[in-house]
């Protein structure tokens, strides 16, 4: 612990890589036996995504580096946009990057 | 020629086959968010070599966010771990759901354990959508050339990047920090097969910088099992509930 370097190797290897294999380790184990449609897993479902969903929109939120300095509404409106395109083109990811990033660097390059 | 050596050509085969779909769409957009997440990494404060090593060793990248969000906030190592490994809970579901699809009967445990390693959104999805395609026999070869390939690739990426992004314009390093969120936005949505993750979906956007402000050194955890709970209620009691009573006022009628 009194070399901060390794330290942060151990907490990556500790907090981040065993924190996510134990899941997908226990994911092969139980594949075969885990009832795709059980409620347990609609409810691990739920707390999994609005997890991932709840990090992911803080970025776009609070980001950290240059971001910091732009506009809420641009962000937000960039993102929402991009999110309504691809929900009309059949929920093409692409779709939803391209018209987003462009409205972001549009936005950025105007102000 | 020994039928061994026969299948072991025929797996070699679809292992490149595997490794050449690198260049599908979302491996492609997935690489930008690697070099996206080079420049999240390196205004965190997280050194090039960390990033590469977190690359191989989490590879999921929601994972990896939460980390660096946590460690960046000077969290204790347990806050950390619990936090990473709250979000990566939807690692086992993921796994379950495609093993049945991929293993055989003589698939040996070791190589499954030690594939699953390299399963995130990307792999995941891709799985879904073509091991249906492919010789049962040959899924793992052609997930692994995939998957492995993939996760080596973006490691590369993090660490060729790491500096390059340092000397972007601010314009295009905000640009590159947007794509990651982008992308999740627009792949989870698309790949949520259950009306709960679309509901748990707009509860964590919503919640997620709500209680940020409220909270801001616990929200991710109260968001996500707070809002995840609400959402699966929701689902359950609303939307499902809703549906299984409409099913069950048709269900007489059918009968006569």
């Amino acid at each position: 612990m009194s070399d901060p370097v390794l330290w942060t190797y151990i907490v990556i290897a500790v907090a981040g890589w065993l924190a996510t294999d134990i899941w997908r380790w226990l994911g092969v184990l139980l594949g075969n036996r885990l009832d795709e449609d059980s409620e347990a897993l609609q409810w691990v479902r739920a707390v999994a995504t609005a997890l991932v969903m709840a990090v992911t929109s803080k970025l776009v939120f609070f980001p950290t580096g240059t971001l910091a300095h732009s506009p809420l509404w641009l962000r937000v409106g960039s993102l929402g946009i991009g999110f309504i395109a691809f929900l009309l083109a059949g929920q093409r990811v692409i779709v939803c990057v391209l018209v987003s990033i462009s409205l972001l660097l549009l936005g950025l390059a105007m102000l | 020629m020994p039928p061994s050596d026969i299948a072991l050509q025929s797996n070699a085969r679809w292992f490149l086959k595997g490794v050449l779909s690198i260049t599908t769409l979302p491996a492609l957009i997935l690489m930008t968010s690697f070099v996206g997440f080079s420049a999240f990494a390196l205004e965190s404060g997280i050194t090039r070599s960390q990033a590469v090593f977190m690359t191989l060793s989490v590879w999921a990248l929601p994972a990896k966010m939460i980390l660096i969000g946590t460690m960046a906030g000077g969290a204790p190592i347990a806050a950390s771990f619990v936090a990473v490994t709250l979000s990566s809970i939807r690692m086992m579901p993921m796994v379950a759901s495609i093993m049945p699809d991929m293993r055989t009967e003589k698939s040996p445990t070791w190589l499954l354990l030690f594939l699953s390693h390299f399963v995130a959104i990307t792999s995941w999805v891709f799985a879904m959508q073509r091991l249906g395609d492919v010789p049962r026999e040959r899924r793992l070869a052609y997930f692994g050339g995939f998957s492995i390939t993939l996760t080596l690739v973006n490691a590369v990426i993090v660490g060729v990047c790491y500096g390059i992004v340092a000397q972007f314009p601010p314009m295009v390093a905000g640009a590159l920090f947007m794509l990651t969120p982008v992308y999740f936005f627009a792949s989870i949505w698309a790949s949520a097969r259950h009306s709960v993750v679309k509901v748990a979906f707009v509860v964590g956007v919503v919640a997620g910088p709500a209680i940020a402000m409220v909270e801001p050194k616990f929200d991710v955890l109260y968001a996500g099992l707070g809002g995840g709970t609400l959402a699966y209620l929701f689902d359950r009691f609303v939307i499902r509930g809703r549906k299984a009573a409409q099913s069950a006022t048709a269900a007489p009628e059918e009968l006569l």
